[in-house]
């Protein structure tokens, strides 16, 4: 895991904000900020730097529930106590701080704030029209060059209803129509007017690639150009990097230069190689959608050749074939409970998949690709638990909890910070009204930062998008 | 042509001769027993299954001699599950044309068009869902477009399949007639909701005719039509209210027009979608049509959409209306009982979210003499679950269809169980299933 500074050097400064300067991709040498060219004092915030904040937060004891912490932990009877935006104290019978509020949660249930690590939130929105459809650059099968970012659409209802889900925290990726998507962005799955409003704080960023059938189907079948066939999208990968490489040990020579070497030039700025230079110093997490046990070798054995490390293979319903191999890897795997069969490269998916993935010890998560699955991801786990015991393996809630918090928080780089209940870590949290892996199960009150972001039983607590107002119903919940 | 008419196709393979051999009269014993009947709930109740039927059910049950008795003491029987509304058969890999039957495309026939004799009953997508609890389902065909851009008015006929194991096919056709409206039947009418309907009564219309002047029709001696001969001597039992019409519609007031256009045509309807039905609820109970909806539909995900909600189903139930859930991915039919969960943590009681994955989809499509519910007479569908039928974490045991043990392996465990560890040495090529 990057520690903390190393983050916010590279979400806030390198990559994104050289505008004016060549990018520079090692994070000790960031610039100082400057405005037309002078040095300032208080330095501004870079370009599409995020602007969230929490909201106001009462420092809340929530008092006697069954506690997962997310770290594979379940403490009964246990209080959680929130101060400044985060996890203060876990415990049985804590003191009511001053000016804390103390919430009843006797028979309820608290869980951390659940992470998607895989979302299309924003860039494919409700209502699904046309003009917002905003997922799929679809124009090369390399448009490593978009940020989904800047399709989000802050304005989508699907926010409040995952947030209804205890939903605190995404990942919102480009489609899978190209072999290089895009990148990747986290956010906080807050209200904002913008989406520099929602963006995780210092979360790295990804970048999407996607194996199979998807980009030979867009370009091949439907373009007639590159790739046609899955040596094909190997050859578009392979090629990507090669230009990528030149573009890094380019750059790398101009720093070297440039200080004895007055006539030094840079290399022209480009935003594709930018990015894959970001991947290749590791500090932007790959981030594959790959169906097929043998395609995730085959893009190990990539990451392997231009020395970079695969972060998650997303959907991977043929991972409990290669379960091993991801463990060994050490990379995760984001799965449906149960999608199956949709297409050739689905076929093979089975119920217990997430399950073996997690038996093998390798890191499994459960995500959800879809507006709807997003809001009981609880749900998808629970049915992937009682896969997992039909085969005779035992799956605590204290275990299975992991999926939904600690390992999206790490597919996605966020696990120093959230994904835990760690004193310490932002008071992202859920309180439901039952275990959470029971179909009936609800979320009551869920905290982001500390502050209490949704209330199913207060609806002055429950956001309202601008394209939801005045539609009946309205609520986040709907 | 009769409604309905039973058409058994029996295909018999010699590999399926012993599933018809001498039926074991099988007892289970022990179980919480959801009747989804008049009787509701049993504890600790006993079920005879006899040459295809449930000969008895209930407490004090005498155990014919001979019968296989299965202890199932802290499980619980339901109905077989019944797929609402779906293409199982006609569906095994939707990306793949090759293996999808539900539409055709550019054909001159829509209501003629039928899915009943495409269907493979030994589909992977029939023997992975069958083993987790669906016994049952509707297999509609799907709304095609031709060349012109002009799509099917009526997409053809539904048919209710049975999912016998092997290769014999139960099937009942037609029991309602897919007619799409709202945005996409705008879409496949030229992009108006005025023209599905100008093209779908004047269609009723050269029915009428046609029925009531054949002789002349066939002298050449009656006006030209809008559909083939096929499709107006498909369209009788539409007309004569022997099988609804299933019409895919979500907003409100689209269906107060269906509503108005189906007592207006005196026509049986059944509402299927219907993402804003609650907003319409007392009219819809008023006319007896029943609503097949997907609990999961929360999200303004269109403009016909808007007034989507989880209260959906309870509200519906709470005017009378009777409803059903399907799925809305086809390949997966088995999560029907998450929706019914999610009905529950809604408002729905759990009495109305099971029936409405057994019972009222039964008889929503004319089955509901012989299944949906466990009763004496009834056919012998049913499943035994660990627990709870609609809690995600519930595992299904057994499965019944007409009295005998269905596989629960199916190509899905057959992957699992090579794949499990600890492996041996040789590759999983080489892990065969075993002989069952």
């Amino acid at each position: 895991m990057k520690p903390y500074s190393l983050l916010v050097a590279l979400s806030g400064g390198l990559l994104v904000a050289c505008a004016a300067t060549p990018p520079v991709t090692s994070s000790a040498k960031a610039p100082a900020p400057t405005v037309a060219g002078a040095p300032i004092a208080a330095p501004a915030p870079p370009a599409y730097a995020s602007t969230y904040r929490p909201m106001p937060a009462t420092n809340t004891l929530l008092r006697g529930a069954t506690v997962l912490t997310g770290t594979g932990e379940r403490l009964e009877n246990a209080d959680v106590l929130l101060v400044d935006g985060k996890v203060a104290a876990l415990g049985q019978g804590l003191a009511v701080p001053a000016g804390a509020v103390a919430v009843d949660a006797k028979g309820l249930w608290i869980t951390p704030g659940i992470i998607d690590a895989h979302s299309h939130l924003g860039v494919y929105p409700s209502p699904g029209m046309r003009s917002l459809s905003d997922g799929n650059e679809a124009t090369s099968p390399n448009t490593a060059q978009v940020w989904a970012e800047h399709s989000v659409w802050p304005q989508d209802p699907g926010f409040g209803a995952a947030l209804a889900g205890g939903v605190t925290s995404m990942m919102v990726l480009p489609g899978s129509a190209n072999l290089f998507g895009g990148r990747t962005i986290t956010l906080k799955n807050v209200a904002g007017r913008s989406v520099q409003d929602m963006k995780f704080p210092g979360a790295p960023y990804g970048l999407k690639i996607a194996c199979g059938e998807n980009p030979k189907r867009v370009y091949g079948e439907g373009r007639k150009m590159l790739p046609s066939t899955r040596m094909g999208n190997m050859a578009g990968f392979r090629n990507a990097f090669i230009d990528a490489r030149k573009y890094r040990d380019d750059l790398a020579k101009y720093e070297r230069d440039r200080a004895t070497k007055p006539d030094a030039q840079p290399p022209t700025r480009n935003l594709q190689n930018e990015t894959l230079a970001g991947v290749l110093s590791g500090e932007i997490i790959v981030q594959n959608h790959c169906y097929r046990a043998d395609e995730m070798v085959q893009m190990l054995d990539l990451a392997k050749e231009f020395g970079f490390r695969i972060g998650t293979f997303h959907h991977a319903v043929e991972a409990y074939k290669v379960a091993d191999i991801l463990a060994a890897n050490g990379t995760c795997s984001a799965m449906w409970a149960d999608w199956w069969g949709f297409k050739m490269e689905s076929l093979d998916g089975i119920r217990e998949n997430i399950a073996m993935v997690d038996a093998a010890g390798a890191c499994a998560v459960v995500h959800s690709d879809s507006e709807v699955g997003i809001q009981h991801l609880n749900q998808e786990a629970s049915k992937a638990m009682a896969a997992g015991r039909g085969m005779g393996l035992t799956i605590t809630p204290e275990h299975a909890i992991t999926w939904l918090t600690r390992n999206p928080a790490r597919a996605i780089g966020v696990a120093d910070r959230t994904g835990t209940l760690e004193p310490g870590k932002m008071a992202d949290v859920v309180l439901w009204n039952g275990n959470p892996f029971s179909v009936y199960a609800l979320a009551q009150k869920v905290y982001i930062d500390g502050a209490l972001v949704y209330d199913r039983h207060d609806p002055a607590k429950q956001p309202i998008s601008d394209f939801a107002l005045g539609l009946t119903p309205a609520g986040g919940a709907r | 042509m009769n409604a309905r008419s039973f058409a058994l196709v029996a295909l018999l393979g010699t590999s399926v001769l012993s599933s018809f051999a001498v039926a074991e009269t099988i007892v289970l014993r022990g179980a919480t027993v959801h009747t989804v009947g008049p009787n509701g709930t049993l504890q600790n109740a006993t079920i005879v299954m006899q040459d295809g039927v449930i000969a008895a059910v209930g407490k004090d049950v005498r155990i014919p001699t001979g019968a296989r008795v299965v202890d199932v003491t802290g499980q619980v029987i339901t109905p077989g599950l019944v797929d609402a509304y779906g293409r199982l058969g006609v569906t095994e890999v939707d990306g793949e044309a090759a293996t999808v039957d539900e539409s055709a495309r550019g054909l001159p026939y829509s209501a003629a068009f039928s899915v009943a004799e495409a269907i493979e009953p030994r589909s992977i997508r029939i023997q992975v869902n069958r083993a987790e609890g669906i016994t049952a389902g509707l297999v509609a065909p799907e709304a095609s477009m031709d060349s012109s851009g002009l799509g099917t008015i009526i997409a053809g006929q539904a048919s209710f399949l049975r999912l016998k194991p092997g290769m014999a096919i139960d099937v009942r056709t037609p029991v309602g007639f897919v007619f799409t409206y709202g945005e996409a039947g705008a879409d496949l009418s030229g992009g108006a909701r005025s023209a599905v309907l100008l093209r779908l009564r004047a269609l009723l219309d050269d029915a009428r005719d046609y029925a009531a002047n054949r002789e002349a029709f066939n002298n050449g001696a009656r006006r030209e039509y809008t559909g083939t001969r096929q499709d107006l001597e498909a369209l009788q039992p539409l007309l004569a209210g022997k099988a609804p019409l299933l019409a895919e519609v979500h907003r409100a007031s689209d269906i107060l027009v269906l509503l108005k256009l189906a007592r207006e045509q005196r026509l049986k309807l059944v509402v299927i979608g219907g993402a804003e039905a609650w907003e319409v609820a007392p009219q819809l109970a008023a006319a007896k049509v029943p609503v097949v909806l997907d609990v999961f539909e929360n999200l303004p995900s269109s403009f016909e959409m808007l007034g989507a909600t989880f209260d959906n189903a309870a509200r519906l139930n709470a005017a009378g209306v009777e409803i059903a859930f399907s799925y809305a991915e086809h390949y997966n039919p088995r999560n029907a009982r998450q929706l019914a969960g999610n009905a529950v943590a809604h408002g729905l009681p759990f009495d109305a979210a099971l029936a409405a994955i057994t019972r009222n989809p039964a008889r929503i499509y004319g089955a509901g003499d012989t299944l949906g519910t466990l009763e004496v007479g009834k056919t012998a569908d049913l499943v035994v679950w660990d627990g709870d039928p609609l809690e995600t974490s519930t595992l299904t045991m057994q499965v019944y269809v007409g009295g005998e043990p269905v596989p629960t392996t199916s190509r899905q465990t057959l992957l699992r169980d090579r794949y499990r560890t600890p492996r041996g040495t040789l590759p999983p090529a080489y892990v065969h299933p075993t002989a069952k």
